[in-house]
């Protein structure tokens, strides 16, 4: 989940650290407003993209007139996959100094991690190939947070002197933040040293754990909306983790790894998936929305079904896709491997109902399923 | 960790739909449940085991060597810590969509204690013939038969697969380690093949990773002084970046996570690397130390 610049910048500012006075807006007229009250600005697409600066989607405006053209030419355009919706006009900052300052989640430890560099306004990639002796760690304990002294040791290890404790202080409250937001990332890049010696968030990245949603109801209100198609934004409504891709092999499998696995094979052998769409979990159990999500797909020429259970139930599986498939009557042809808890009686319902044999391997199963669409596998 | 057959093993959230079908199943396999958890049902039986209102309830009437979580989302931070406070030594955590914040903190305090923790969003730990614990398909003998490969995976359905594939070339598993298909874990890859390559009964490795996260070039690191064979397979060539694929840690972006980067470091720490799941069994036939694992 992830949040946008302006309302993370909302959350930092509540959370005791500055941010540049700034204005979201929706249209170049709106722009040129807030340019007109902030003076010369930044004017930046509020798209949750990594790339944002080098595609062009942060610009400086020095007149309301620029403002307007720089919004008119962001608003509605694409950057990656992301279509530019607002624009945050932000008044500018004279900046002494950049620092990168980060707290994430950090899977080897396991513990919060505090990153802190004095190469800010590039990416921490970029910095950890050109200057990785900039980048100073620290792994703090999760139930505990980053307490004030350990934080003034972590930027005493840097360059910055008569800021520090101002830096030492917000990294405290990006650390409070981090946790009270159940965040994976929040990164602040650059974190500036002003020419009047204050410290100032010009950039915040804020993500936040999906798995936290539900006990974060006001972070889910005003995270960004994903790009989904269509037929995505259905599946998700209905629990189920759907991918649409460019191919024609529709797929259906039980857990994500199986799922990623049979794509895989696909392409191995010569042939192009449709999509990713597993129903491991609690969702073995609706195998029939599933089904029609994959048949909703246009120009799909076969079908593979990869069942292998532990604890989604193959039997349970196999049912539901044969009752909605006597229903749909769909006239696209499918390939089934069944292996795993429950294989027996699902192999035996699915010749019953469907008069179709599973195939002994996956392998074997995708090989048939390419030759269907009139392409060789071998 | 890898599960013993002697090992007394308690179900946290017991009279649950799933729970009771898979304690069942961990039964047929020869489990030694010895207790369950409920906090609105204790005093009952179920599954033939006592049930308790709490696992330091538990701990006053039985010893408990493993317990295992199935429990909701919210539930399992409380739910570990009971276990954990109780001084249960190994923790199987099931769940999956489980917040990363609670993780971290059940992991820390875990530590503190001592008490090993697997998952969450595992499939469990399986030991043929001898114990089961959470819902690998165990009592298929056609999917799990004692031997000597080790097997560690992030996803329950792929290990599965990775399982007959083992069988179906005349081979047996000497454990089964779910690592689980969360971005933070109690037990990475890496100490997976620790744990293997320490166990006597061991031969040699079959290796499941996926896209995302670290832990598969961190394992790489560690292969490198292994003495036994390690045939891998790696979910999610074919996946496109920035997308998460079902699982919560199954995500890369530009290089870091990414297909390349795992099969890159598997191979140049000696690992076999496969490009379909179906060639495990021919694999393990063909390598060099393979006597190691009839």
């Amino acid at each position: 989940m992830n949040i946008p610049e302006h309302a993370a910048k909302a959350l930092l500012e509540d959370a005791g650290i500055s941010v540049p006075a700034g204005i979201v807006a929706d249209s170049p007229q709106a722009a040129a407003r807030a340019a007109a009250r902030l003076g010369p600005v930044m004017v930046k697409a509020q798209i949750p993209a990594g790339s944002r600066g080098k595609s062009g989607g942060v610009q400086p405006a020095s007149t309301p007139a620029e403002a307007h053209a720089v919004a008119r030419s962001l608003l509605g355009s694409r950057i990656s996959r992301h279509r530019v919706t607002g624009v945050l006009v932000e008044e500018r900052v004279p900046v002494a100094q950049e620092l990168y300052a980060a707290v994430l989640n950090h899977p080897a430890g396991p513990a919060r991690r505090v990153v802190l560099s004095e190469r800010g306004g590039v990416d921490i990639e970029e910095t950890a190939r050109t200057d990785p002796g900039s980048i100073r760690t620290l792994d703090i304990d999760p139930r505990t947070g980053l307490r004030p002294d350990a934080a003034r040791q972590l930027v005493a290890r840097t360059g910055v002197d008569t800021a520090a404790p101002a830096v030492a202080d917000a990294l405290v409250r990006m650390d409070r933040l981090h946790r009270d937001s159940d965040a994976q990332l929040l990164e602040i890049n650059p974190l500036a040293i002003t020419d009047a010696g204050d410290v100032v968030a010009l950039d915040c990245k804020l993500v936040i754990d999906g798995a936290a949603t539900a006990r974060r109801p006001s972070l889910a209100a005003v995270a960004a909306p994903e790009p989904l198609t269509e037929l995505e934004r259905a599946a998700r409504e209905l629990g189920l983790q759907f991918v649409e891709l460019d191919g024609d092999v529709g797929v259906l499998a039980n857990g994500a790894g199986l799922t990623m696995t049979t794509m895989d094979v696909i392409v191995h052998l010569g042939g192009r998936p449709a999509n990713f769409l597993e129903i491991g979990g609690d969702a073995y159990l609706k195998a029939r929305p599933a089904l029609e999500l994959v048949l909703a797909q246009r120009g799909l020429r076969s079908l593979v079904v990869n069942f292998c259970g532990a604890f989604a139930r193959t039997d349970v599986m196999v049912d539901g896709l044969t009752g909605a498939w006597t229903e749909l009557k769909p006239d696209v042809p499918a390939f089934f491997t069944i292996d795993g808890t429950g294989a027996e009686e699902a192999r035996r319902m699915l010749v019953e109902r469907l008069g179709l044999e599973p195939y002994p391997t996956m392998d074997q199963a995708i090989t048939a399923a390419l030759r269907a669409d009139g392409r060789d596998a071998a | 960790m890898i599960v013993r057959g002697h090992e007394r093993v308690l179900v946290q959230g017991i009279t649950g739909r799933q729970a009771t079908y898979w304690t069942a199943r961990m039964q047929d396999c020869g489990t030694r449940v010895v207790a369950g958890v409920s906090p609105r049902k204790a005093g009952i039986t179920h599954c033939g085991v006592p049930v308790f209102g709490s696992v330091r309830e538990a701990a006053e009437h039985v010893r408990l060597d493993v317990s295992v979580l199935f429990v909701p989302p919210q539930s399992v931070k409380p739910a570990a810590l009971d276990a954990v406070a109780a001084g249960v030594p190994k923790l199987v955590i099931l769940t999956e969509h489980v917040p990363v914040r609670d993780t971290m903190h059940v992991i820390a305090a875990a530590r503190e204690a001592g008490t090993e923790v697997v998952g969450p969003n595992t499939a469990g730990l399986v030991t043929p013939g001898e114990s089961s614990v959470g819902f690998m398909p165990a009592f298929d003998p056609s999917i799990f038969r004692p031997g000597r490969v080790g097997v560690v995976s992030r996803s329950g359905s792929l290990g599965t697969l990775a399982c007959l594939n083992i069988v179906r070339a005349g081979l047996g598993q000497s454990a089964f380690i779910g690592i689980g298909g969360d971005p933070v874990v109690g037990t990475r890859t890496r100490h997976a093949l620790e744990l293997l390559e320490q166990d006597r009964r061991t031969g040699g490795v079959v290796l499941i990773g996926e896209i995302g996260g670290d832990m598969e070039e961190d394992a790489a690191g560690y292969m490198a002084d292994m003495s036994k064979p390690v045939v891998a397979f790696v979910a999610g060539r074919a996946s496109p970046p920035d997308r998460r694929m079902g699982h919560a840690g199954a995500i890369f972006q530009g290089d870091r996570g990414s297909y390349s980067s795992k099969r890159q470091a598997l191979e140049g720490a000696g690992a076999v690397v496969l490009d379909t799941p179906s060639s495990i069994g021919p694999a393990l036939l063909a390598m060099e130390k393979s006597d190691g694992i009839r």
